[in-house]
């Protein structure tokens, strides 16, 4: 990496390369999604039908979101676990405006939602870039503090669907031509992401900082500033996310999204998201969280008890990361070849 | 080196302090927090974590970190309730439990040193995985038909010891010691502060930092393991979700024992003093009844306490007095590791 004064022509081809690498990344987990639902149909045919589809889009609709912020904060070289526990509150919170106040109109509450999660990503956002301390250590403490409040909030209540507007618990429910509502929009989100990831110069920024932190600082990156962003983004998301839970399950207790943190990072890295930074994309990511989401009605379709789910989760996350690690050694050495032989 | 030494007694100074509040302001405000039959208590509740904790320092130490600790825990909770469901005598489910749990951190450990993954991410897969396996082991089922006389060992105190100290205190007290040595006094232990300084330079000077790791991993699994059957004899249940999320409390008392999450710094005696910060508060709460559940908000505040307090000292130090802090030849940089998670 030193000495690039000559290494126009080598650097053009590992750009090549590396592009081309990022897209067999990408085509390797929609591959194995293909796979996953033509074997899974062949079994059993109900597995495609309308209503399964839908199913596993909605449910899918939560996890893409949360993945969203969790790559802007993970290409950062960071990690945000307290997205649980913000949609575990905004669910509550918001939730409850409408047990508290009927008649409260649905953009409102959403508002609401966003709202607390932003304060939340904020904390987090000020710890980590403000006092420069591991994301890890911060967001596991927030995890647990805004968990706690929660609880103090929430104590042994919870709020049931019969409280909620008819209004609200049909958002998941809608469709366009068969498609969800909700995914659609949740898709229009994360192509906004990807857009903004790939193309915006404080996106890009993001993944400078997560290859190589004091080398972006050196290069005049705002670090601090950025990253603040990346979680403020993150907490924002899990706030909006916390509402759509709700819409979704209508019962809302202070376990709300109790351990979604693992399943979202889990989502993301599966989704070809390095997780020490610099590497992945957004659509990536979703489609981490749509192939989880499929695993899951698949072994429930196909008869295999649910108790499956996890193990089979936790597999694939770890078969996930050695891919990953075994494609960006490749990478590093096709990379030094191409410049020993062009130094 | 020698300042080092000096920040690290400062911590645990600062922490010795912190367990001599809590024990004042746990018994002023409540008579019974002193008594033996509370400590027993506090003992009791807290004996798993506070004994998965001494390998986690180890880990943490050598520059890596295990999250799936609780999920093996669960794991052999649930192979122990299978097992003897199936009929298995106690002594070969002990020996096949402690084997499924060194095979659990053996995993670990190989996927962290062979195929160079890093221990955070793998860790988490292990999580899901281990907890998955309980899960598919006993379903929603629960197993509660183990003979009184190993249940009893959850909760009856140790012979001749005026029934203040628990087994799992007792194993605490054991495991800490021999950790302790293995850490501060031996060859082992310095090559763990070794590789966690550097690992590359640890490699180059000679130590096998691969194989200890995989040891360490292997070596809580087997505690993990340990403290999975001492769970399910103090609950009388072998349940899937024995111990869900336990992992979190435990890096939480290791970093509060001023381990350094990025490896290289740390002492057993910082992470002993917060189990006793730790357990204090929790049974303080419990004795004022503040809501058991949201005691998590105080492992939080411990937890950010423990990374923003050093850094308010280093930042009062800058502003000290010139005459105190000799003037740096050179115009500062700023700090090269900004914002680099773990």
């Amino acid at each position: 990496m030193k000495g690039n004064d000559n290494a126009a022509p080598g650097e053009t081809q590992a750009g090549g390369l590396a592009a081309r690498v990022l897209r067999v990344r990408e085509f390797g987990i929609v591959a194995v999604l293909v796979v996953f639902v033509l074997v899974t149909t062949s079994v059993q045919h109900r597995f495609l039908n309308t209503t399964n589809i839908q199913f596993v889009l909605v449910d899918t609709t939560v996890f893409a979101l949360l993945a969203l912020g969790e790559t802007m904060v993970v290409v950062s070289r960071n990690v945000d676990l307290s997205v649980g526990s913000v949609l575990g509150l905004s669910a509550y919170l918001s939730a409850n405006l409408f047990a508290q106040h009927p008649n409260m109109s649905i953009p409102v509450v959403f508002l609401a939602g966003l709202g607390i999660g932003l304060a939340c990503g904020i904390a987090n956002g000020l710890m980590v870039a403000g006092g420069r301390v591991p994301s890890l250590v911060v967001t596991l403490a927030t995890l647990y503090i805004i968990r706690g409040i929660d609880i103090l909030i929430v104590g042994g209540n919870e709020v049931t669907a019969s409280s909620l507007p008819s209004a609200f618990l049909d958002i998941p429910k809608s469709t366009i031509i068969g498609i969800p509502d909700i995914a659609l929009v949740v898709a229009a989100v994360i192509g906004v992401g990807a857009y903004y990831l790939r193309t915006f110069r404080s996106g890009r920024d993001l993944y400078a900082i997560g290859s190589n932190p004091e080398a972006a600082q050196l290069a005049g990156i705002p670090v601090g500033r950025r990253v603040f962003t990346a979680f403020t983004v993150s907490g924002g998301i899990a706030g909006i996310a916390g509402v759509l839970w709700a819409a979704q399950y209508g019962t809302i207790n202070s376990l709300a999204g109790t351990g979604y943190e693992l399943q979202v990072v889990s989502a993301v890295v599966v989704g070809g998201v390095a997780i020490f930074g610099g590497s992945g994309s957004v659509v990536g990511a979703a489609v981490g969280a749509l192939l989880l989401a499929t695993i899951s009605s698949a072994l429930y379709v196909l008869g295999i008890s649910p108790f499956w789910d996890q193990a089979i989760w936790g597999f694939l996350l770890i078969l996930a990361i050695a891919l990953d690690q075994t494609i960006t050694e490749r990478l590093t050495n096709a990379l030094r070849l191409r410049r020993t032989r062009h130094v | 080196m020698s300042d080092r030494l000096r920040a690290a007694l400062r911590w645990e100074t600062g922490l010795a302090v912190v367990v001599v509040i809590i024990l004042i302001a746990g018994s002023s405000a409540s008579p019974d927090f002193l008594t033996g039959n509370n400590l027993f208590n506090l003992g009791l509740s807290n004996g798993e974590i506070a004994i998965m904790t001494l390998p986690m320092t180890l880990i943490v130490i050598s520059g890596e970190i295990d999250l799936s600790v609780a999920s093996i825990l669960g794991m052999s909770s649930s192979l122990l309730g299978y097992l003897w469901s199936k009929g298995w005598p106690m002594p070969a489910v002990f020996v096949f439990v402690a084997v499924v749990g060194v095979l659990a951190g053996a995993v670990n450990g190989l996927l962290i040193t062979r195929l160079r993954l890093p221990s955070l991410a793998v860790t988490i897969g292990t999580l899901a995985l281990y907890r998955g396996i309980a899960t598919i082991l006993l379903g929603p089922n629960t197993v509660s038909t183990f003979p009184t006389a190993y249940t009893n060992l959850g909760v009856n105190a140790v012979p001749f010891t005026h029934n203040d100290v628990t087994y799992s205190t007792l194993i605490f007290v054991v495991l800490a010691i021999i950790f302790g040595v293995v850490l501060h006094a031996t060859p082992v232990g310095r090559s763990i502060y070794a590789m966690g300084a550097s690992a590359e330079a640890a490699q180059f000077a000679g130590i096998r930092v691969k194989r200890i790791k995989t040891i360490l991993y292997m070596v809580s699994g087997l505690v993990c393991a340990l403290a999975g059957v001492l769970l399910t004899f103090r609950l009388d249940t072998a349940v899937q979700n024995n111990g869900l999320g336990l992992e979190l409390d435990v890096v939480a008392i290791v970093l509060l024992g001023g381990v350094s999450i990025f490896g290289g710094k740390g002492s057993l005696i910082g992470v002993i003093l917060a189990v006793l910060a730790f357990a204090g508060i929790q049974n303080a709460l419990l004795l004022t009844n503040f809501n058991q559940e949201a005691s998590g908000i105080v492992t939080g505040a411990l937890l950010l306490a423990s990374v923003f307090l050093p850094i308010v000292g280093r930042s009062l130090k800058r502003f000290a007095p010139r005459s105190l802090t000799p003037r740096p030849l050179r115009p500062q940089t700023p700090a090269p590791h900004s914002t680099v998670a773990s």
